[in-house]
């Protein structure tokens, strides 16, 4: 199952120069952009470990483009994002965030429904690959 | 495309000059830097060049992206940031790098202070040189043969990795004095193979450290009468002939001690005067100078007397 999440969920993985464009947005907005990947991808998983610093005081966005092969060097099975932060006072929040790597094969999640009291059910979501430990997910 | 169909294409070279706009540049070059005639030869050279290389891109003919790296050596106060802020602009309309921003680093900006402090240091400001233009300000600090364990070379290695593998996107700028940059160069051959611009800065002759007091003064608005350019001239003469002459540092330095004298001489008097007063630079203010008693009339020690 292909994973999406983040702001071009809708669209198909972008390419290096679709990446490239979408950074220079960024920095032309004045956000810094952060690189973070995880091989933990459930969609309550907000905190996905950072690769380096965000960047701050880029003008252009081959320097991000760097960072972002250097993360895909050392981890080609995981999930990459790049986020752009707004820090102006009002939005202070991630400006947008989108999936710029991803492992060849995603096995998806499994639904798992509790029965509780008074016929209630709950239901929680599990990554397949998450059931293995850290680092030895995907492949 | 293949070339050889384009062959008899007609490329209007004039409209093409005219749009990249770098006339403008050049000629902006030639009215605010005076002097420098080798370097800005060398501009037009390399203007030239990149024109001539976007039209065969766009005539469908390959060519490889010509390097850019550049050394500038010249004494102090020659011009060589100045020329540099310029260069990235330049660059920067002739389409080679895309933003054209200048990132100004020494040693200090490179090279860390212990074991696995250098790399990121360097990276850091790589990657906010990209796009624009590294200048590299008195570079051969960067190499310090006496200890061989300096963090230097580290920072050596992985500029000459960018300036090789990432042309397209960072053009470097070395600069410094000429002979410490010829040794510099010596115990660094990759650096000198690398660069393809040497650009050798030569110091201002009288008449252009003239031309370029003049030049500064009429931008902020001052003016010599006809005894102070002379006094002025006589200074110079006399300044260029001590150590720790700066070139176009020097008069700068000059002319902020003579503006503090004028300002000096009328509190001093008081009274009315007119606009033009407040404009016009005295002999009096530039014979003050302790120059002319054979003193040292260095910067850090430049009192109000001077």
């Amino acid at each position: 199952m292909r994973l999406t999440q983040g702001t071009f969920s809708y669209l198909p993985d972008l390419t290096d120069e679709q990446i490239q464009a979408q950074v220079q947005y960024c920095l032309d907005n004045d956000w810094p952009v952060a690189v973070e990947y995880t091989d933990d991808p459930h969609p309550r998983n907000i905190y996905w470990t950072m690769w380096g610093l965000p960047m701050f005081d880029l003008l252009d966005a081959a320097g991000v483009m760097h960072e972002i092969n250097a993360c895909r060097h050392a981890f080609p099975n995981h999930y990459i994002r790049v986020t752009g932060y707004d820090r102006r006072l009002g939005r202070q929040t991630t400006a947008l965030s989108f999936i710029v790597n991803r492992p060849a094969e995603e096995p998806g999640f499994y639904l798992e429904r509790q029965e509780g009291a008074d016929r209630q059910v709950r239901y929680t979501l599990r990554a397949y690959a998450a059931v293995r430990p850290s680092g030895q997910r995907y492949g | 495309m293949n070339p050889v169909q384009t062959l008899d294409q007609v490329i209007d070279l004039d409209a093409a000059y005219r749009e990249s706009n770098v006339q403008a540049i050049l000629d902006e070059l030639d009215r605010e830097l005076v002097g420098l005639t080798p370097v800005k030869r060398r501009i037009r050279e390399i203007a030239a060049l990149l024109l001539i290389a976007r039209l065969r891109e766009r005539a469908g003919l390959s060519t490889e992206r010509p390097s850019l790296h550049m050394s500038f050596t010249g004494r102090p106060g020659t011009g060589k940031t100045t020329v540099a802020l310029r260069m990235s602009k330049i660059l920067h309309h002739l389409g080679y790098v895309r933003r054209g921003h200048l990132v100004v680093a020494t040693r200090d900006d490179l090279v860390g202070q212990y074991v696995g402090h250098t790399a990121p240091k360097t990276k850091e400001v790589l990657k906010k040189a990209m796009g624009g233009v590294l200048f590299i300000d008195e570079a051969y600090y960067l190499y310090r043969p006496e200890n061989e364990r300096d963090y230097g070379q580290e920072a050596i290695e992985m500029l000459l990795q960018v300036m090789e593998n990432q042309r397209d996107d960072l053009v470097v700028i070395l600069a410094g004095y000429k002979d410490r940059m010829d040794t510099f160069f010596q115990a660094n051959p990759g650096f000198h193979s690398r660069i393809a611009h040497h650009l050798a800065f030569p110091d201002y002759t009288l008449d252009e450290l003239m031309a370029i007091a003049e030049l500064m003064l009429q931008q902020q608005n001052y003016h010599f009468d006809t005894e102070a350019r002379l006094a002025f001239a006589a200074y110079l003469a006399l300044r260029v002939q001590q150590p720790h002459f700066a070139n176009a540092r020097s008069v700068r330095n000059a002319l902020d001690r003579v503006k503090l004298r004028q300002a000096n001489r009328l509190i001093a008097r008081g009274g009315q005067i007119d606009a033009g007063e407040l404009m016009r630079l005295d002999a009096a203010d530039i014979r003050a100078s302790r120059v002319f008693r054979g003193g040292l009339d260095t910067e850090d020690t430049g009192t109000p007397q001077g």
